[in-house]
């Protein structure tokens, strides 16, 4: 309860701040909206459907092309892990990929697939791959090999060995390399919605991008909240959990010892 | 019920070492770590492999578990030749081996959980009674960081003979310790060995050691790994490892190392 306040009074006295700063005088409202109007639009395109529908399909881009790029860079990284040609083909073009930012694959996305949702998934899953990749490599390369040792006297081999042992094992590294995936994927998401129309949805970026040529600075505002906000909830949903029971079980969490 | 399970417990394995040869390619060139190394371990028998760091008893160990393939040369369970790792044979490693993402109970139940022969209560009701027989029943949620090295082992030990192997291989497992918790851990092996009759080979630098657990000792000299001597250890048990009988055999052996330590060229 008490850290709960704490939060409260800091996003209070935030909205304190940006209402004295709109009070001012000193901006114009196309500069600063006011919190009070941010609130208006968000309340006003939440009942007329807009902002709900736009998060839908920015939501389901991200999650769809999420779980591709993950399901693709698994393996992947656990393949490489295991062999050094892989590591040194693959795995060269997997650090390559991901250093270039993945906006930078949305002119090709669009001339290969169209101003399409698989234009907008094939940006997430290329934002994904690379980290997942990479991360799922290091961590797997990083478990001591007493482990396996210690499952092959058991009788763990193969399949079972890499789901029961390789996988829980380099769970810490997956973790935060999934972390980052999340990042990436979107990073460009957001880039591609604001950078070109997609036919087949509108998505948050798109209302954000609108917001800007109606000079409806309220909108603009409003909306990066609404991304801020799904930021939070999916590192509480997706990756928070994973974090509790790592902490639990390795004893990692500093502030216990 | 204890005394019916003991019956219906697999019958213990006898390890039959013939001319195993083992190299290595390191840094400083060929390391000859085994030269045709031939031994037998009875069935229930408790050998210790002593001898320096260096001399490759843990090679030998790895290779009786299948972990490692010799050169030339092969191991023998009950007379059928070890081509791999497998349940029969469980290792307990010095290095810590408990799996962290697991609890204390989890551990001991990887094992049980690759014996399809039995139903989930049984594996349940096996994983609580090793826990119990290392007296940790009360930690069995408890999770690996959270126990002291001694426990950490004796969890491992949990974890070793829960899936009912036919031979135990210890590769320095309490040389991480403390001497008061091994003190109490030699306790525990011997009691546990005597209840469970398990075939065990136990490697070990420590001379002491070796005396207290072994019902022979057989010696090794580094480079090339050889066996040198063998002693067998008449002392009643349980052995006490700070009574002077075992402390009198122990400096013999102490001495016959040495020598072969100085043998070195």
């Amino acid at each position: 309860m008490k850290r709960l306040g704490r939060i409260v009074l800091f996003f209070g006295a935030l909205i304190l701040i940006w209402a004295l700063a709109v009070a001012s005088g000193r901006w114009s409202a196309v500069i600063l909206p006011s919190p009070e109007s941010v609130a208006e639009y968000l309340w006003g395109a939440t009942l007329d459907g807009s902002l709900i529908e736009a998060t839908e399909v920015t939501v389901r881009r991200l999650l769809v092309g999420y779980f591709i790029g993950v399901a693709i860079g698994l393996p992947i990284g656990l393949f490489m892990s295991r062999s050094q040609f892989l590591e040194d083909t693959l795995g060269s073009l997997a650090l390559g990929l991901q250093t270039l930012p993945s906006v930078c694959w949305v002119p090709l996305a669009l001339i290969w697939f169209g101003q399409s949702e698989f234009a907008m998934l094939f940006v997430v899953v290329m934002g994904t791959v690379g980290s997942v990749v990479i991360a799922t490599d290091h961590g797997a390369r990083s478990i001591p090999p007493i482990f396996a040792r210690a499952a092959r006297t058991m009788g763990s081999e193969g399949f079972h060995q890499w789901t029961r042992v390789i996988l829980p094992a380099s769970l810490p590294f997956l973790v935060s390399g999934m972390k980052q995936g999340w990042a990436f994927a979107w990073r460009s998401l957001m880039a591609a919605e604001i950078y070109v129309t997609i036919l087949t949805g509108f998505g948050l970026g798109h209302l954000l991008h609108y917001g800007r040529e109606l000079n409806a600075m309220e909108q603009v505002i409003g909306v990066m909240l609404v991304i801020v906000v799904i930021g939070l909830l999916a590192d509480r949903v997706l990756f928070s959990p994973w974090e509790r029971f790592m902490h639990r079980r390795w004893g990692t969490d500093v502030r216990q010892s | 019920m204890m005394q019916r399970e003991v019956s219906d417990r697999v019958h213990p394995a006898k390890l039959t070492v013939e001319g195993v040869t083992k190299r290595f390619q390191s840094g400083s060139g060929e390391v000859h770590a085994l030269d045709d190394i031939s031994l037998e371990v009875g069935e229930r028998e408790f050998l210790c492999l002593v001898g320096p760091s260096g001399c490759g008893k843990s090679t030998l160990l790895d290779i009786m578990a299948g972990l490692t393939k010799a050169d030339s040369g092969r191991v023998l369970a009950d007379g059928v030749p070890i081509e791999g790792p497998g349940p029969q044979r469980m290792v307990m490693f010095q290095q810590e081996a408990l799996f962290p993402w697991l609890t204390a109970h989890g551990n001991v139940m990887f094992g049980l959980k690759l014996k399809r022969d039995l139903s989930r209560g049984r594996r349940r009701e096996l994983a609580a009674e090793y826990l119990a027989l290392v007296g940790l029943e009360a930690f069995s949620r408890g999770n690996v960081h959270e126990l002291s090295g001694g426990m950490k082992q004796r969890v491992a030990l949990a974890r070793a003979l829960a899936p009912d192997p036919k031979v135990l291989l210890m590769d320095e497992p309490f040389a991480a310790l403390d001497a008061m918790t091994r003190d109490q851990l030699y306790g525990d092996i011997q009691r546990i060995w005597t209840q469970r009759g398990k075939t065990i080979v136990f490697v070990t630098h420590d001379v002491r050691e070796a005396v207290c657990l072994g019902d022979r000792v057989l010696l090794m000299s580094p480079r090339p790994g050889r066996i040198v001597r063998e002693f067998k250890v008449p002392l009643p048990r349980p052995r006490d490892i700070n009574s002077p009988a075992l402390a009198e055999l122990a400096a013999e052996i102490a001495v016959a190392l040495r020598d072969c330590g100085q043998s070195i060229p």
